[in-house]
């Protein structure tokens, strides 16, 4: 993979800054997201709080369900593979999705390797709960790094506190002995020092997993997101349309009190939210992949 | 100073560039911002989602219609279409600052997007410079009292209408200053 081609690959995922990626499960929701001014949409066939209930093994989506998103909207369409699933990558890369989420809400294929992402044409996400998987990620070829979260908990903590871990060991490698970390995150000095010398990630930096509200989002992207992905959040609530309005409008405007408070009026119940001590270690998504 | 709408899309790479032309910048997302500006960037990003925010907006929509008429703005791939006069899609908000009509995603999805060299058309002799080309769209139609201002492969991909510019591709992801320079006239 050329240093050109990676650039290509990064230059959606600059496209994408402030802005809201919203989860859609049909062409119907498609559209409702696309209206309410969504920069993209992630395609699947069930959105994390449903894939947490239901259980069983959770794949790649269906591709024809996919595709007729693709058909249906003109914003960029994602679409999730299994981590280590590289089989599943390549025909999402050959249904031609913008982007390709190598997402720990699906059900892991290989407990050892990611996806060699460099191969592929098509650009990858990948979810990191600290700066040592986020560089381990971009070092196997993701174009843009997101927070795990906890997919489908409606509950703000985890993405926070992967941001600010994220965040804080960047700030440490400032006085840290560079070939030390390398060694530690299992990456080149190279990588590593790029990190510390312009302090913030060689890709763009989003938040994800259990973003529900207005204020959520603006939160995250005060604390360094710079975009959201909003999955249960908006087709779990009462009001997805006036819900995914709220969104777009409140990372839009995320540093003004005022404008975020007005998007949060006249809003019905968001999702319930489930507390982390309600969730088994072992059933927590971002423990999946490391 | 220069002002970069700030919406959505990549306004940092533009904020990059501006800085390396020795110029100050100032983010836009409300009429009041752009007071005393010198000229405007309308980056990229999601067309349809900055056609969206500009609706909600009207003072700024009717605060940029009036800076264009005494300082230059210039847009890349969202941007131009938002500067054309016309997109054949009724999702985009379509100023009119140049008479061309775009075609979106004229190249196809993100799997057929790429890097390239393009020429600029500057003081009747033509530069050279690199940019990448994002799910990028096409000029369909040019009106007569628009110059040609950059090509790739003998295909227009930017084009010149009084102060305004715009470009269908990302010079400013490459870092590559010399379309900001020529159009915010800065050596």
């Amino acid at each position: 993979m050329s240093k050109e081609s990676f650039k290509v690959k990064v230059g959606l995922a600059e496209m994408l800054k402030g802005g809201v990626i919203m989860d859609v499960t049909n062409v119907e929701q498609a559209k409702i997201a696309e209206d309410a001014g969504a920069v993209s949409v992630m395609a699947l066939e069930r959105i994390p709080s449903d894939i947490r209930k239901d259980g069983g093994v959770a794949r790649m989506s269906n591709p024809h369900m996919i595709k007729e998103i693709q058909e249906n909207v003109s914003i960029p369409v994602m679409a999730k593979c299994r981590i280590g699933h590289f089989a599943e990558a390549q025909i999402l890369e050959a249904l031609e999705v913008d982007f390709i989420d190598e997402s720990e809400v699906l059900t892991m294929a290989d407990e050892y390797a990611h996806v060699d992402k460099h191969p592929f044409k098509a650009p990858f996400v990948c979810g990191a709960r600290n700066l040592g998987e986020a560089l381990r990620r971009i070092h196997e070829g993701a174009a843009l790094i997101r927070t795990k979260g906890e997919a489908g908990s409606g509950n703000i903590v985890e993405a926070v506190r992967h941001m600010k871990m994220i965040t804080s060991q960047i700030i440490e490698l400032q006085n840290a002995d560079l070939s030390l970390k390398a060694e530690e995150y299992r990456v080149p000095v190279d990588l590593v020092e790029e990190v510390a010398k312009n302090q913030k990630l060689t890709v763009p930096n989003f938040a994800a997993g259990g973003i529900a509200t207005p204020a959520d989002a603006s939160l995250m992207m005060q604390l360094g997101a710079e975009t959201v992905f909003v999955g249960s959040g908006i087709f779990k609530s009462e009001d997805p349309s006036e819900r995914a309005h709220a969104i777009v409008k409140s990372v839009t405007h995320y540093k003004n009190a005022k404008d975020v408070l007005s998007a949060s009026y006249n809003l019905k119940d968001a999702m319930k939210g489930i507390l982390m001590s309600d969730i088994a270690e072992e059933e927590k998504f971002s423990n999946r992949g490391d | 100073m220069i002002g970069v709408l700030a919406l959505q899309g990549n306004f940092d790479a533009h904020i990059k560039v501006i800085k390396k032309l020795n110029l100050d910048y100032r983010l836009v997302n409300k009429s009041k911002d752009l007071d005393c500006l010198d000229g405007l960037v309308f980056p990229g990003g999601e067309s349809t989602t900055i056609s969206k925010l500009f609706k909600k907006n009207d003072n700024l929509i009717d605060g940029i219609k009036d800076f264009s008429n005494y300082k230059p703005i210039l847009g890349t791939c969202a941007g131009i279409i938002l500067m054309s006069k016309q997109a054949n899609d009724e999702r985009v908000y379509n100023f009119g600052f140049l008479d061309v009509i775009m075609q979106r995603n004229a190249y196809g999805r993100q799997v057929h997007s790429f890097e390239g060299n393009i020429s600029v058309n500057y003081l009747d002799s033509s530069k050279d410079t690199k940019a990448l080309f994002i799910r990028a769209p096409k000029i369909k139609e040019i009106g007569k009292d628009v110059e040609v201002f950059a090509t790739y492969k003998n295909e227009v991909i930017g084009v010149k209408q009084g102060m305004h510019v715009g470009v269908t591709c990302h010079p400013e992801l490459l870092n590559e200053t010399l379309i900001h320079s020529i159009c915010f006239n800065k050596k």
